[in-house]
């Protein structure tokens, strides 16, 4: 593999050339430009889930080693699936191509790129569609807008696709509602049929499969990941907070994205949830098995999604939980919402979600059942009952990044502003058209948070970024909250990137922060082991 | 290209039904066959683009959610953004249908030294939409007047408010011009911004000319080159009962007019035009937000394999008995 690129310097990436190349887009081959593409999935991941043509293949190389039949897999595919989505039936037929979704691609935005514009990432897919199902793309060929599949198509959709993060900001804006997503997703799963993943998102699957999470933590590394956190958290407030793993009859299953177990600003943000939840007394615990809510799945296939998918029901079901807590996380919240119940469902085994500490019903989650931490901890604060010092968090500008998941295919808006506004002092909100339904992409979703396609990651993060930067200028805002693991690992090299002044943590890090909890010491660090400004003078006395 | 091709595309047709009617006096074939196939292919084709699109199934609830979702009950919903109920959906789809919500949406992202982004509010794609559509729809219902005998009194209510400005004999109805006037926005814009035009293909254009074309016809045949009303109505009439007259001397631009309206309904059923009956179809705007409250099923949903605890079990268990997390096989 070749060594990764450096993306060029921001005054130089921000150079950005809107106008289209003079020739059409169908006479203009993709480029593989090093800096916007990922590596191509070694065959090890490939043969750990059983997928389709595991070998060793580099996706900058001429051939990509696809069986001599791919052409016909492909079309069958495509055939296939549109009689199985309406969806992505629909969204090949009807669009005018009024170009409004246009300039709502961050990709698009970031790069200037024409085929970054979500109807002509469509187009590269429904070129293909037109020539072999429809009549008059068979007969009128390129006058109707029909091309054949080539070699070089087939790569320029694994291009333009591992170039889309399925974040739906275009679906807002499309008159009928036609999603990239639903098309990006079903073009990933045609070039998987080839074997043609990407490594980054490959491996996730093929740890999570076996392993239970994306990271390939093994049950005692995830143990001692949180032992650790244990320990900062005594350090810090000196109380041991005592978790258990795989604990039969507990109350709540709590699921949270392997982001979160592994790494920073990620266990800041679950040192959070295990104070919290020490805090209430709550009757929980960890699986080690069902160690992962997001799901690169999601990225390969629906079967595949699916199969990961598996383990958080059947966990919850082996050790006779009553339902479910999710912690902080984008896609992993999609599917919840939007797909879990139907994949894997019914969890008629499972009680509708009740909160033991206010008695509230989730109603919202009554066949789910499954609720969102925010959500959770919204009606706590509501009902009074947990303990907050705002101020610990006053050293800190804070502003929300909605994660594009949970906006668009959920709608959890007013839930984490009310707990931020309940945990700091200080909170300003990007500019309107950033936010909630129309937020920014963090460039990074649906697995394209690579090392390779650092470029393309900067390029796609520049509106997010540039929505910070307004709001680090106007109010000093030092600190970029949001709900998702991926954020918080993409949103932090995106700050360094564009806006170095900038930090990044999940929402729980700032409860965590603000927690006032039973028999604490006085705080003199935040969870990050930092002094707190303003406690620093008492901790030297005490010394 | 695009443009140009379907330009001449839509002259051909002028040229056939001059050519047609004018030249070879197939007054028969234009008044009445054509109108006849144009309207069965419209209706067939219609019914068979929605019922393969009916087919194929809606496995999964994905709606595109605008606005809060419906959580705790001290939180305020988004009725019409994010719908959790049916009465929801008909308010969020009636406001896209009706008033093109989503389209009001746009907004005009522009680059500018910093590098700092900024978005404009941009409307007049939907002011241009929606007047192109709502005045199609007011043109159609006023052509109901030569379909039906006696009149409905809507049309001619409709009729009555068209002309409001009772300029010219006969009066001039507004819709007609703006019409004309919105197809050709719609037409410059995709001309002149580069990112609409890189994406436009013939079958982006063609529409806009036949469009064109039909009203100027009508605007013309109106206003201008006057043709017998009394004969056009004993033709439509005989269309609509099913028994059809050619009465004589109606006047050519008559048969241009129709023959492209004919083009118009016998292309639509297979074109871009379908967003039609499209946009009531559609998965992220028509479902629920409630997948969190009622289960859905997907009716192709298969069994998978999956890695069962037990596999799981049996190779961490000794890792799992040291770090003294419990097993189910000691």
């Amino acid at each position: 593999m070749a060594k990764a690129k450096k993306p060029p310097k921001p005054e130089e990436l921000a150079k950005i050339d809107y106008s289209p190349p003079e020739t059409g887009w169908m006479d203009t081959p993709a480029v593989f430009k090093p800096g916007t593409f990922c590596y191509g999935a070694r065959p090890k991941y490939l043969e750990e889930v059983g997928f389709p043509n595991p070998r060793e293949w580099s996706s900058a190389d001429e051939d990509w080693k696809l069986p001599e039949n791919w052409k016909e897999i492909v079309l069958e595919g495509l055939g296939d699936r549109l009689k199985k989505y309406r969806s992505f039936h629909l969204f090949m037929d009807i669009c005018v191509r009024c170009g409004a979704c246009a300039d709502k691609c961050h990709f698009f935005i970031g790069s200037g790129d024409p085929k970054n514009m979500p109807v002509l990432r469509a187009e590269l897919m429904r070129s293909v569609y037109r020539k072999y199902f429809t009549t008059g793309g068979k007969l009128l060929g390129r006058h109707a807008g029909a091309r054949d599949l080539t070699y070089d198509v087939f790569k320029e959709w694994w291009y333009y696709f591992y170039q889309c993060t399925e974040c739906r900001r275009c679906s807002v804006f499309c008159p009928y509602g036609i999603d990239t997503a639903e098309i990006t997703m079903m073009a990933r799963e045609l070039v998987n049929l080839l074997g043609c993943n990407t490594d980054w998102i490959a491996g996730p699957v093929a740890n999570c499969y076996r392993k239970g999470n994306h990271l390939g933590l093994e049950p005692h590394t995830i143990q001692s990941n949180i032992e650790f956190m244990v320990d900062d958290i005594e350090e810090i407030t000196g109380i041991r907070v005592e978790p258990t793993f795989n604990r039969k009859g507990a109350e709540i299953l709590f699921v949270t994205p392997s982001g979160d177990l592994f790494g920073d600003p990620g266990t800041y943000t679950c040192m959070g949830y295990l104070m919290l939840f020490h805090e209430l007394g709550l009757d929980y615990t960890w699986s080690t098995y069902a160690s992962e809510g997001g799901n690169f799945g999601f990225f390969t296939s629906m079967e595949m999604a699916k199969r990961l998918n598996y383990k958080i029901y059947a966990e919850a079901k082996r050790l006779g939980v009553k339902w479910i807590l999710g912690g902080e996380c984008g896609h992993m919240w999609r599917i919840v919402h939007q797909y879990m119940d139907t994949w894997n469902g019914p969890a008629d085994f499972l009680e509708v979600p009740v909160s033991p500490i206010t008695g509230t019903r989730f109603d919202n989650a009554r066949a789910t059942k499954m609720v969102h931490v925010v959500e959770f901890l919204a009606d706590l604060i509501r009902h009074g009952k947990v303990n907050l010092d705002p101020s610990r968090n006053d050293h800190l500008k804070v502003t929300f990044h909605d994660s594009c998941n949970t906006s668009r295919g959920m709608g959890i808006f007013e839930e984490p502003r009310y707990v931020i506004r309940h945990v700091c002092n200080h909170f300003y909100e990007m500019p309107e058209n950033t936010i909630r339904e129309k937020t920014f992409c963090c460039g990074s979703g649906s697995g394209l948070n690579a090392g390779e396609n650092m470029e393309l990651r900067m390029r796609g993060g520049l509106p997010r970024a540039n929505a910070v930067k307004y709001v680090n200028d106007r109010y000093g805002v030092n600190m970029l909250a949001n709900i998702c693991a991926i954020d918080r690992a993409a949103l932090t090299t995106l700050m360094q990137y564009w806006v170095p002044d900038v930090d990044v943590c999940g929402v729980h890090e700032l409860v965590g922060n603000a927690l006032v909890m039973k028999g604490e010491k006085k705080r003199t660090m935040d969870l990050r082991l930092e002094p707190l400004p303003g406690m620093e003078e008492e901790e030297e006395e005490e010394e | 290209m695009g443009a140009l091709l379907s330009l001449s595309v839509v002259i051909v047709l002028v040229l056939i039904a001059l050519a047609g009617v004018g030249g070879a006096d197939l007054t028969l074939l234009f008044g009445v066959v054509i109108p006849y196939l144009a309207v069965a292919t419209f209706l067939a084709g219609v019914v068979y683009r929605v019922v393969k699109w009916a087919r194929s199934p809606v496995p999964f609830h994905i709606p595109t959610t605008c606005g809060q979702q419906k959580s705790l009950p001290w939180i305020k919903h988004s009725r019409l953004e994010n719908p959790s109920s049916t009465i929801g959906v008909i308010g969020r789809m009636a406001l896209e249908v009706l008033l093109f919500r989503s389209l009001f949406r746009n907004l005009k992202t522009e680059l500018r030294e910093g590098p700092r982004l900024v978005y404009g509010s941009d409307k007049w794609l939907w002011l241009a939409g929606l007047v192109f559509h709502w005045s199609f729809l007011i043109v159609l219902i006023r052509h109901l007047r030569f379909f039906t005998h006696p009149v409905p009194s809507l049309v001619f209510l409709i009729d009555s408010v068209d002309g409001f400005l009772q300029i010219g004999s006969p009066h001039l109805l507004m819709t007609g011009l703006l019409l004309l006037l919105a197809v050709t926005y719609l037409f410059l814009r995709r001309v002149f911004i580069p990112q609409v035009r890189y994406i436009s293909l013939p079958a982006d254009y063609f529409p806009l000319f036949l469009i064109m074309a039909i009203a100027a016809s009508g605007i013309l045949m109106r206003y201008f080159y006057k043709v017998d009303i009394v004969k056009v109505k004993e033709l439509t009439m005989g269309l609509a009962s099913l028994n059809p007259t050619v009465p004589e001397g109606i006047g050519t631009i008559f048969y241009v007019h129709l023959f492209l309206i004919c083009t118009l309904f016998a292309y639509f059923p297979f074109s871009k035009l379908m967003h039609m009956g499209g946009v009531f179809l559609s998965p992220t705007r028509n479902l629920t937000n409630n997948s969190r409250m009622e289960r859905h099923v997907n009716p192709w949903n298969y069994p998978v394999k999956v890695h069962t605890y037990e596999e799981y079990e049996e190779e961490f268990r000794e890792k799992m008995k040291q770090a003294g997390i419990p097993v189910e096989k000691e």
